[in-house]
C-alpha cells in the first residue's frame, strides 16, 4: 500500500462511525457513480462478509447509497439518506452474502439506466478504497488520482495512440493498467495522471474509432 | 525539497540540522509532496481543526443514542455532574473527559468528526488539544502547529505499522492517537523536539498490546469510553516528558515493538470480535439483540 501522508493522518472530516464501513462505503459509491458518469435509475448493492454482517450498525448501506447519489464523506445528509428526496430519485436494493474468496469489506454494484454496468470494489482500511472490477475487466481505481478509463478494441497501437494524446498535453502518467477480455475483443485501460486534463483531451480520445467508452473520473476531494 | 523521513531519528536529525521544529519540516514536506504551498497545507489542517471543534460543540449538546442504543449519553452524564461538583483534578480534566466523549459519541450517532487517525479514535486528539489550548489560551497558530506535529508523529508510525485495528489491534488506533496527542500537548506547552518524541514514546509504550475486541463488531464498546481514558493518558505522558522524564526505549524501537506485538496478537483480538469483550456473555447478548444472530 502507498505510504500515508500527513493529510491522511489528520483527515478525513467524515460522517461516522467507521472509516472503512462508512466513509469507505461513501467513496466506493461515489467513485462508481463517477465511472458510470450519471446517477443510475436503478442500483443493486451486493454486500459481502463484514460489510454484510456489520454494515447495518455502521451505516454502510447509507454510505453506499449516499455516494451513488453524489454525496461526499462529510455530508450530514448521509445519516438520513433513506428518508431524503434525493433517494427517491432512484430504485435501490441491498443483498447480503458470505464469500471467503472476497475481501472482508467488499461490495458489488449493478447499475441500470441508460446502460447497465457492473462495478465492484473494496474498502481496504482507514477509509481507503479500491474499485477492482468494471464489467468483466480487472481495474484498480483508488480515487487518489484523476483517472481516465477506456474500453476499446484490443489491437496494436491503441496504448500508444492514447498516451501520445496525453503526452502532447504534457500530462504525466502515474500508473497505467490494461486488461482484455480476449485477443481482438474488448480491452480496458485505466490511466491515473498527475494534475488535470481538460475536456478537449477526453473528446480527442473519444474520437478514436476503436474506443467504445471513455470516462474521466476526478480524484476524490475528501 | 522533500526530505525523506521514515523514522523518528531521521525527523530529529532533520530538525536539529535545519534548526526547525517538527511541524515546520512536516508542513514543508507535505507541501512538496502534494505540490501545494505551506499555507495551503495549513489551510487543510485548519479545516480539520475547525471540524474537531464543531464536533465537540455538537456532541456536547446531544443525547441521541447510537443505532444500536448502546452509547450516546455519557457526555451528558459527565457534564451534568460537573455543573454541581467539580473534578478532583480541576477544570482541564473535566474538559478532557467531556470533549473526548462528545466527539466519540458524535461519531457513533453518524455525526461529523475527523478521523484522526481513525474514526474509532476520533475523540482523543481533539480532547487533548482543544482543552489544553482553551485552558492555556494557545493561539490558533499554535494549535495548528500542534495538530501538524501530531499528524507527523502518526505519519511516521504508519510508515511502519498500518493504523488499523484489524492489522495491529487498538494500540494502532487509540494507542497511536494517544501518542500523537502526547506530542501535540508537549508542542503546545513549549516542549523541545526531544521532549515531544519522548512524550509520544511514553504514551505508546504503555499501550502496547491493546486489543480491538468491539462488542457486536461496532465502534461503540469499548471504543467510545476508551477515548477519554487515552486522552488523559496522553496528558500523563506529556507531563512526564516536559519534566525531563525520558523513555528508556527510543521511540523508533517502541514502534518496532508495537509492530511485533501487533503481529503476535491473535487475529481473534484484532477487530474480528471473536474474543475478549466481544464474546463475554453480555457482549454476545448485545450482538444477538442488535443483529439477531
Amino acid at each position: 500500500m502507498k505510504k500515508s501522508t500527513l493529510f491522511d493522518i489528520i483527515s478525513p472530516v467524515m460522517i461516522g462511525p467507521s472509516s472503512s464501513h462508512t466513509a469507505g462505503a461513501v467513496r466506493l459509491g461515489l467513485l462508481a457513480k463517477n465511472i458510470y458518469k450519471n446517477t443510475p435509475k436503478k442500483v443493486v448493492f451486493k454486500l459481502y462478509n463484514s460489510y454484510a454482517h456489520t454494515g447495518k450498525g455502521h451505516g454502510t448501506e447509507k454510505g453506499l447509497l449516499a455516494g451513488v447519489l453524489g454525496l461526499s464523506v462529510e455530508d450530514r445528509r448521509i445519516k438520513n439518506i433513506f428518508d431524503s428526496d434525493l433517494a427517491k430519485q432512484i430504485d435501490y436494493s441491498f443483498e447480503y452474502y458470505d464469500n471467503f474468496k472476497y475481501h472482508p469489506n467488499a461490495v458489488e454494484m449493478l447499475f441500470d439506466g441508460e446502460n447497465k454496468m457492473f462495478i465492484a470494489g473494496e474498502s481496504v482500511g482507514a477509509g481507503e478504497v479500491a474499485i477492482r472490477k468494471i464489467n468483466d475487466f480487472n481495474v484498480k481505481l483508488t480515487g487518489k488520482y484523476n483517472t481516465l478509463i477506456l474500453v476499446y478494441k484490443d489491437m496494436p497501437g491503441m496504448i500508444s495512440q492514447v498516451t501520445s494524446i496525453l503526452q502532447s498535453k504534457n500530462i504525466n502518467i502515474a500508473s497505467l493498467i490494461c486488461d482484455r477480455s480476449a485477443k481482438g475483443k474488448e480491452a480496458s485501460m485505466i490511466i491515473s495522471i498527475d494534475g488535470n486534463i481538460d475536456s478537449g483531451v477526453v473528446e480527442t480520445v473519444e474520437e478514436i474509432p476503436e474506443v467504445y467508452f471513455v470516462s474521466y473520473v476526478e480524484k476524490l476531494e475528501n | 525539497m522533500v526530505i525523506s523521513i521514515n523514522t523518528f531519528e531521521q525527523l530529529k536529525d532533520a530538525c536539529l540540522s535545519l534548526n526547525k521544529q517538527i511541524y515546520e519540516i512536516a508542513q514543508e514536506n507535505m507541501a512538496s509532496e502534494a505540490d501545494i504551498t505551506v499555507e495551503e497545507v495549513r489551510t487543510f489542517a485548519n479545516k480539520s481543526l475547525f471540524a474537531m471543534k464543531e464536533a465537540i460543540q455538537t456532541g456536547m449538546a446531544s443525547k441521541e443514542l447510537s443505532m444500536s442504543g448502546m452509547c450516546g449519553q455519557d457526555c451528558y452524564r459527565v457534564q451534568k455532574r460537573y455543573k454541581s461538583e467539580h473534578s478532583m483534578f480541576g477544570p482541564l480534566f473535566e474538559k478532557i473527559l467531556e470533549y473526548a466523549l462528545a466527539t466519540s459519541e458524535e461519531n457513533i450517532r453518524m455525526g461529523k468528526i475527523v478521523a484522526c487517525p481513525t474514526a474509532g479514535s476520533c475523540g482523543i486528539l481533539p480532547a487533548a488539544l482543544v482543552s489544553v489550548s482553551e485552558e492555556y489560551n494557545h493561539s490558533e497558530r499554535e494549535q495548528l502547529n500542534a495538530l501538524i506535529t501530531a499528524g507527523e508523529i502518526g505519519r511516521i508510525i504508519s510508515a511502519k505499522v498500518s493504523l488499523a485495528g484489524a492489522v495491529a489491534g487498538c494500540q494502532a488506533e487509540c494507542g497511536v492517537a494517544s501518542a500523537m496527542s502526547a506530542g501535540a500537548v508537549c508542542q503546545l506547552q513549549g516542549g523541545n523536539i526531544s521532549q515531544i518524541l519522548n512524550a509520544a514514546a511514553l504514551a505508546m509504550k504503555n499501550l502496547l498490546g491493546l486489543t480491538c475486541d468491539p462488542v457486536a463488531g461496532l465502534v461503540e464498546v469499548p471504543c467510545v469510553k476508551r477515548n477519554p481514558f487515552l486522552a488523559v493518558h496522553a496528558i500523563t505522558a506529556a507531563e512526564l516528558a516536559l519534566s525531563g522524564v525520558e523513555s528508556k526505549i527510543p521511540i523508533d524501537e517502541v514502534i518496532d515493538a508495537m509492530e511485533q506485538t501487533g503481529a503476535l496478537m491473535s487475529p481473534t483480538l484484532k477487530e474480528s470480535s471473536q474474543a475478549g469483550l466481544a464474546t463475554t456473555n453480555t457482549g454476545l447478548a448485545v450482538r444477538k439483540q442488535v443483529f439477531g444472530e
